[in-house]
């Protein structure tokens, strides 16, 4: 049982630290396509400036997305041995497409990219950079079918004691990936907005390098106003779509133990869950049933009915996830974005008004705004994951049954630690790095190359 | 052809591309700190695989992939059984590629220098275990009937084995510094020869005895296309090294390279119709048969790689071409 845990705390370690980088290269991907489109169409050089900033930032974040990335696929055979067994007919190929169709095409376009300034056109080097913001988004659309498999099965029957593909159309076109997708990459623009528009921002403060953060701002609340919009509506649809498909995790996030006809949306509660119940709890009258019916009328169905049709279905079991996690980071979810909105409002409102530099209110406000869209990312994911529990994949195997059964608990203790020290250092060194170009702002071009003793190096290489 | 076969062909594709293309990868980033005697220098070397080595290891990843999407029991089994290597090699593989990114971003000598030792440890420590984990896939290892690895980390060095990870390591030393002969000028391409020359001698001598040690220890032999390939590698090899004396480098890396597939190609049909051999039971071992997905997804999987295999040949292709020219210190991105 230790293994399992051991397991699931791994998992849990490298998927967040992962996502922690990958919504950015997601969005960030596009919109330093944008800058370096509009560098092209106008060659107006501060286009290029901004490309060249914005992107160096981007190439920062995106190797650490790389990097943690293989982890990633390293640890399903790793950790997960026996769920890599029993779902490897299905769940093996979109990742083997993932790397044939994406990030085969991420990562040789951002080579050229990097290193094609002066020999390649200034059109085509601009195509690579959409490129590489199409290759990093098609990935995430193949893990989000993966993902969607593992929350809602299509297109599948369980053959020699495993699931087997039936129907890949089917697979792709997993109503829950359509919900995830479009969330996804959203969340990944709306990461982007916030984090060009918080460091424009603060260079607006500063009063430094303005003719570049002028233009900045702009393109990142615009960016920013129209994904949080898009990013809420899209979790409508996909809280909807739950209510439908997995009415576990919808009851776990509401808290809602009984099954009620109108349901309320509960605002705060206090879980009780060892006796099954809330034990304080305010909410709106009705108002879940609306969001999940548009109607103020319509059965939500609690968590004890549904534990109870479970055990039913699969036999005696906890089929309850944890309640106060998942209610609770619904919630943080939802608010950051809701705060994210507003700022996006608040920012484009005094940009239009020509009075956002005078204002350090406000770009204080949108400068502390950058850790919300990482809550935001961070909280959707432990909600969707956590949310799907005891299940590795909905109805058909438990996350105990997927664990690597010949790996030990000290071999998951050694490489769990190592990780997750490398991962801290790592972390301290791209906040030293991202830091650090922010402080000295664009530059014109002026070698990198080092301004080392030709004595020191002398002592100490030869 | 039958669908189990041509992904196990695919497989065997995958791997040879990886080696090849990360076998110049690794042997640059060992050499890095030898070769680069100052900044610029260093800086050189590394821009010599600065726009490939990303999309070269994806090659990696994609034979990875591949293994979960047409065999995903060897996957289950290679990557829970050789856990304590794999955990090693990500954690090179993290060091390296984060250090390529950011040794250049801070001007400190302390800091360019820890990064490059970083690349060193990165790419010697990967080249090494990929050649046990080849080696030992061949070899045997304690699978039970459960298709478990049941060995500890261990089990998975023997000499055999560790001379299959020296071998590898020094022949992609030799295949890197015959890359760093066409792609560096001046100074550099001397240097880069007179380690290709030193390198090659030794990797001949140890590729020789893993050759001899593979007759011993494995049944590669059985197969005649294992062995006539990997007679083939040594010959090629003696050629290159040869090639390389006469100066011809660009003949001599593209014979280092075929070197490198035709052992490939040896070992996959040595093991072909197996992919991991058990040592404990010959009938326990994972085959492209009982390890294999369903037909269907092979089905679906094949006309996804055929259609997309040579696109990715040609962008990646297309990038070397772009890339042509050797770097200098005039033009140094980065």
């Amino acid at each position: 049982m230790e293994e399992v845990l051991l397991a699931r705390w791994q998992f849990a370690i490298t998927t967040v630290y992962h996502f922690l980088f990958v919504p950015l290269t997601l969005g960030l991907s596009v919109l330093v396509a944008v800058m370096e489109t509009m560098y092209v169409r106008t060659g107006n050089e501060t286009y290029k400036t901004m490309t060249k900033f914005w992107g160096k930032l981007f190439l920062v974040n995106f190797i650490m997305g790389v990097v943690t990335g293989i982890v990633q696929e390293f640890h399903f055979g790793m950790n997960w041995a026996e769920y890599s067994r029993f779902m490897g007919d299905i769940f093996g190929a979109p990742l083997a497409l993932e790397a044939l169709s994406a990030f085969f095409l991420e990562s040789t376009f951002l080579g050229l990219w990097i290193f094609g300034w002066d020999r390649l056109s200034k059109k085509m080097h601009a195509a690579c950079m959409w490129l590489v913001a199409f290759g990093s988004n098609l990935s995430a659309f193949w893990i989000l079918v993966a993902n969607s498999f593992m929350q809602s099965p299509v297109g599948y029957a369980l053959r020699n004691g495993r699931v087997e593909l039936t129907d890949f159309i089917q697979v792709i076109t997993n109503p829950y990936v359509w919900g995830q997708f479009p969330h996804t990459i959203l969340g990944g623009l709306v990461t982007a907005g916030v984090f060009v528009t918080a460091i424009s921002a603060y260079y607006l403060l500063k009063k430094r390098h303005l003719p570049v953060f002028k233009p900045s701002i702009k393109i990142g609340l615009a960016c920013m106003l129209v994904s949080t919009l898009l990013v809420m509506g899209t979790g409508h649809l996909q809280a909807q779509f739950l209510a439908a498909k997995q009415p576990m995790k919808m009851a776990a996030m509401e808290a809602l133990w009984e099954s009620s006809d109108p349901a309320p949306f509960a605002i705060a509660v206090v879980v009780d869950e060892q006796n099954k119940k809330n034990s304080f709890e305010i909410g709106i009258p009705g108002a879940l049933s609306f969001l999940a019916y548009n109607k103020f009328s319509g059965e939500i169905k609690g968590i004890n009915e549904l534990q109870a049709a479970a055990e039913k279905k699969y036999g005696p079991g906890n089929y309850t996830p944890n309640i106060t996690q998942s209610f609770w980071t619904f919630r943080i979810m939802v608010l950051s974005g809701l705060w994210m909105m507003l700022m996006a409002a608040l920012g484009a409102f005094f940009f239009y008004k020509k009075q956002l530099e005078e204002n350090p209110f406000i770009l204080k406000l949108l400068l502390w705004s950058l850790p919300f869209p990482y809550i935001a990312n961070s909280t959707g994911w432990i909600l969707t994951e956590g949310g799907r529990q005891p299940w590795i994949v909905v109805g058909l195997q438990k996350v105990s049954e997927g664990v690597s059964t010949n790996v030990t608990s000290t071999e998951i203790w050694i490489s769990m630690i190592g990780f997750t020290v490398l991962y801290g250092a790592l972390a301290a060194v791209a906040i030293y790095l991202v830091h650090k170009f922010i402080m000295i702002g664009p530059m014109d071009e002026k070698p990198v190359l080092s301004v080392l003793t030709k004595k020191k190096e002398a002592t100490l290489w030869n | 052809m039958e669908l189990n076969i041509l992904w196990f062909i695919l497989v065997g594709v995958l791997f040879t591309g990886f080696f090849f293309l990360e076998g110049f990868d690794y042997g640059v980033g060992m050499l890095l700190p030898f070769i680069g005697k100052n900044d610029v220098e260093r800086r050189i070397v590394i821009n010599t695989i600065g726009p490939f080595w990303d999309g070269n290891e994806v090659w990696m990843i994609t034979a990875g992939g591949a293994l979960f999407a047409a065999f995903p029991h060897v996957y289950a089994t290679m990557f829970s059984g050789f856990y304590m290597a794999l955990f090693l090699m990500l954690v090179a593989l993290i060091l390296r590629g984060v250090a390529i990114e950011f040794r250049s971003k801070d001007e400190s000598f302390k800091w360019r220098s820890t990064w490059d030792w970083m690349i060193f440890i990165g790419s010697t420590l990967p080249a090494l275990l990929w050649g046990v984990v080849v080696t030992n896939l061949i070899q045997g290892i304690p699978i039970n009937s459960k298709m478990q690895y049941a060995g500890t980390f261990f089990d998975l060095l023997s000499p055999y084995t560790l001379v299959g990870g020296v071998a590898f390591l020094l022949v992609f030393l030799f295949h890197g510094a015959l890359f760093l002969t066409l792609r560096v000028e001046g100074e550099l391409i001397e240097r880069s020869r007179k380690a290709a020359v030193k390198i090659g001698l030794l990797a001949a001598l140890v590729f020789l005895s893993l050759v001899g040690l593979t007759y011993t220890n494995t049944d590669l032999f059985k197969s005649e296309l294992a062995s006539s390939a990997l007679w083939g590698a040594v010959v090629i090899f003696v050629a290159g090294y040869v090639l390389l004396w006469l100066k011809r480098f660009g003949w001599a890396f593209a014979m280092s390279g075929l070197a490198i597939a035709f052992t490939t190609i040896a070992f996959f049909s040595g093991l072909f119709p197996r992919i991991m051999v058990s040592s404990l039971n010959p009938t326990w071992s994972l085959t492209i048969y009982n390890a294999a997905s369903s037909a269907y997804t092979l089905k679906i999987m094949s006309f996804a790689a055929l259609a997309l295999v040579p696109i990715v040949l040609a962008y990646q292709g297309w990038t070397y071409w772009v890339f042509r020219k050797r770097v200098t210190t005039k033009k140094l991105e980065y």
